[in-house]
């Protein structure tokens, strides 16, 4: 029923990863926190569950010398789509398609490219789709508005509801005949 | 009156939700556009894949109606395309063979059991594969008279595709 990734068309072998995950590393450091306290065990626990952290493919042979050009390059890296698996960016995939294209960012850098002809550069080949954040353009105002718009609908809804709760709140005061009747049926309530 | 249609619009709206997504589930194709169509072919030069023999470069793709393919000996459907491939350089189209991340040993052994429709075979070890804007093995370009690429096909070409599209296309490319 569902369309599976075309399985007709080939992606290159992964290569073979001589590193492990580099998050990992991090875990003896929490353990030598718990004899201390428990309290910042759990913060940097919940910390790190609700804000887990991007995970890097990149190999640490594929870096650049350069702390700012390889900070430059991982930022760049983590707005292009992996071509091949779709939902990763580059800078967190495995592919062999987006280790090239994580070298190609870096090359580019080294070459002097600013990160937006870097990204122009890539998206001349691969196009819009490439960008995890697809531009604002007339085809895509749907997309970008479309939250917003259900919000505003959405607030116009309530507001009418209040305006309308607020209107029905206190009912015109009773006139003459029916406080009598009111009195009426109290007296005879008080009488039982 | 107004009333009533506030309670209706969401739920129309959200029942227009399902249907596009369930559409899209069953039509949407995998495919990704190329963002090269109508633009011209990268400039690229490739070394051979056989010694000896001239390499791969944008100048070959000018003056006449030609396809490009990527291969690989390691792809599985490039195997399944190979006749398709044949029969079309036999009826006259030029095709020229990007040998995409492959071992030249290999890739020779595989064109020689299965057969040449290569005009010329460059090898890339994967940068020019990023210049023609390829997420994987086999696609193919077809490139007009000016060396613009028209059109591309991603997956193996069946003997279908070649009578359905690309001969039409060529032929009239050719006009």
């Amino acid at each position: 029923m569902i369309t599976r990734r075309n399985d007709r068309h080939c992606e290159a072998p992964q290569r073979r990863r001589s590193n492990p995950d580099p998050v990992k590393h991090s875990h003896t450091g929490l353990l030598r926190y718990a004899r201390n306290d428990l309290w910042t065990v759990l913060l940097v626990a919940c910390t790190w569950f609700f804000a887990s952290p991007p995970a890097f493919a990149v190999l640490p042979s594929e870096m650049l010398a350069n702390p700012a050009l390889e900070a430059r390059a991982e930022h760049i890296g983590f707005e292009l789509r992996c071509l091949v698996c779709r939902d990763q960016s580059i800078e967190e995939s495995q592919a062999d398609l987006a280790h090239d294209l994580r070298m190609l960012v870096r090359r580019r850098l080294l070459a002097g490219d600013t990160d937006a002809q870097v990204i122009a550069y890539i998206r001349s080949r691969y196009g819009d789709y490439v960008l995890l954040k697809p531009p604002f353009e007339v085809s895509t105002w749907l997309l970008w508005g479309g939250p917003g718009l259900v919000l505003a609908f959405g607030a116009l809804g309530i507001a009418r509801f209040l305006y309308r709760r607020r209107s029905n709140a206190e009912p015109p005061p009773l006139n003459a005949d029916e406080q009598q009747r009111l009195a009426a049926a109290l007296g005879k309530a008080g009488d039982a | 009156m107004l009333h009533r249609w506030l309670f209706v619009l969401p739920v129309a709206l959200f029942a227009l939700l399902i249907v596009g997504f369930y559409v899209g589930l069953e039509v949407h194709s995998d495919v990704l556009p190329s963002a090269l169509i109508d633009k011209p072919a990268p400039e690229f030069s490739l070394p051979p894949l056989i010694k000896g023999q001239p390499g791969f470069s944008t100048g070959d793709l000018k003056g006449h109606v030609s396809l490009v393919n990527s291969f690989a000996s390691w792809c599985a459907p490039c195997r399944d395309e190979v006749p398709a491939l044949v029969a079309l350089a036999r009826s006259g189209v030029p095709i020229y063979g990007i040998d995409y991340k492959d071992t030249p040993d290999a890739a020779r052994a595989w064109i020689t059991a299965l057969g040449d429709p290569y005009t010329r075979i460059g090898a890339d070890s994967g940068g020019v594969a990023i210049d023609w804007g390829m997420y994987g093995v086999p696609e193919t370009f077809l490139v007009d008279r000016t060396g613009r690429i028209r059109y591309k096909h991603v997956g193996p070409l069946s003997e279908a595709d070649v009578a359905r599209t690309i001969l039409p296309l060529v032929a009239r490319l050719e006009q």
